[in-house]
């Protein structure tokens, strides 16, 4: 076969690709997308995918808490009203430029690295990343040490100290394990390409985080990272975060 | 190590069932075990396998699910415990949904008779979703 042959042919694939692409990504309302690679229940997860989110921190609010409100509502976090103990996937956090006085918001959930140190450190397993980049804890497995919460240079991950009395179907939980931000993995797993957070920052107007498939060039976050300046929080770890922050 | 205590407890419970089949609180107990009444598995023939392997084994299939949900995000509805939940679980006089772990309902009436505490309850929901529940 000629070289010549051989690229026509990667060509037409890459046509046919992005063809059933456009046919598969379907407007359902505003902002949620039922996306092709996620649809398939039972298909196991590959890593043609690896989903990530850009936070363009100039358009999250001041006071805003739309993006964790929807975390606690969708994941069903409890609140027993005790901060220090209480899981939080999400937070908001305010950062100061003490030389200029500049100051900036921005959510804070796990970064979903490519080279996490929760999961070098879990001496189970149960720490681990999914094909599709996902870091999340399988709680089947997790015994509580917490080593992946001291190991954590985001503080994203919560232990959960008391009884869970609601037990949601899409985020079991109990009392003994450490969880963290699974970027709605429920949700990607049904076909809805979508996270609470993002969802609910963009229903609030403010647009602040972009959610989708960074390994396509087509998706919202890969335009979106090819307009904005962006960089990944603590990049000198050099964990390769699927998280990233612009007007930072 | 599981798999030895699962399949003892496999046989606690065939034993158990065998012994409730033929005892005299035959119509009592078939009865808290749903057959009658106002779950959906109520109104089918069988479960997603046939019963007598369903009886041995149902824990077999949701350890396998289980995973393949968490790891590679797999969620086949029909063989995950959400279902079996969802199935199992009966309405009560108001219409709401009776945990299936409470005394006498599905997946007690056995685990409770053969002395078996799966862990399952302890994170997992024991009444469907209120999506599921909304469906009806
Ligand atoms: S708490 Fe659980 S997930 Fe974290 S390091 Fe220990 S075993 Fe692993």
């Amino acid at each position: 076969m000629s070289n010549s042959k051989g690229q026509t042919d990667m060509d037409r694939r890459a046509f046919i690709a992005k063809t059933a692409g456009a046919a598969a990504a379907t407007l359902v309302a505003p902002g949620v997308f039922l996306h092709a690679v996620a649809a398939d229940q039972e298909q196991a997860v590959t890593d043609r995918v690896r989903w990530g989110m850009l936070v363009d921190t100039g358009k999250c609010a001041d006071g805003c808490t739309a993006c964790v409100d929807a975390c606690t509502t969708e994941n069903g976090l409890p609140n027993h009203g005790r901060p220090a103990t209480d899981p939080t996937w999400i937070r908001k956090v305010r950062v100061r430029d003490n030389f200029t006085g500049k100051e900036t918001n921005l959510p804070l959930m796990c970064q979903h690295c490519e080279h996490p140190p929760c999961v070098d450190v879990c001496p189970t397993g149960a720490s681990f990343k999914r094909a599709d980049g996902i870091v999340m804890v399988d709680r089947h497995i997790c015994i509580g040490c917490r080593y992946c919460m001291m190991a954590c240079p985001y503080k994203a991950r919560s232990f959960i100290h008391e009884d869970i009395e609601i037990k949601p179907t899409n985020a079991p939980r109990g009392k003994g394990c450490v969880e963290s931000c699974n970027l709605c993995v429920h949700r990607l797993d049904n076909g809805q390409a979508m996270t609470a957070c993002a969802e609910a920052c963009a229903n609030a107007g403010h647009n602040a985080i972009v959610f989708g498939d960074l390994k396509d060039p087509g998706s919202p976050v890969s335009q979106a990272l090819q307009q904005l300046p962006s960089r990944q929080i603590r990049a000198d770890l050099q964990l390769n975060t699927g998280v990233r922050y612009s007007g930072v | 190590m599981t798999s030895i205590l699962y399949r003892i407890m496999a046989l606690v419970l065939v034993a158990g069932l065998s012994a409730i089949a033929y005892g005299h609180d035959h119509a009592d107990a078939v009865k808290g075990m749903g057959l009658e009444g106002t779950a959906k598995a109520d109104a089918l023939k069988a479960c997603v396998r046939p019963t007598d392997w369903m009886r041995r084994n149902h824990m077999e299939l949701i350890e396998h699910q289980r995973d393949l949900t968490v790891r590679q995000g797999i969620r086949v509805q029909k063989d995950s415990l959400a279902n079996c939940v969802d199935c199992h679980a009966r309405q009560d006089d108001k219409g709401q949904p009776v945990p299936v772990t409470a005394a006498g309902e599905f997946c007690q009436h056995c685990h409770g008779y053969a002395a078996v505490k799966p862990s399952c309850f302890q994170c997992h929901s024991t009444v469907p979703s209120p999506a599921a529940t909304a469906q009806r």
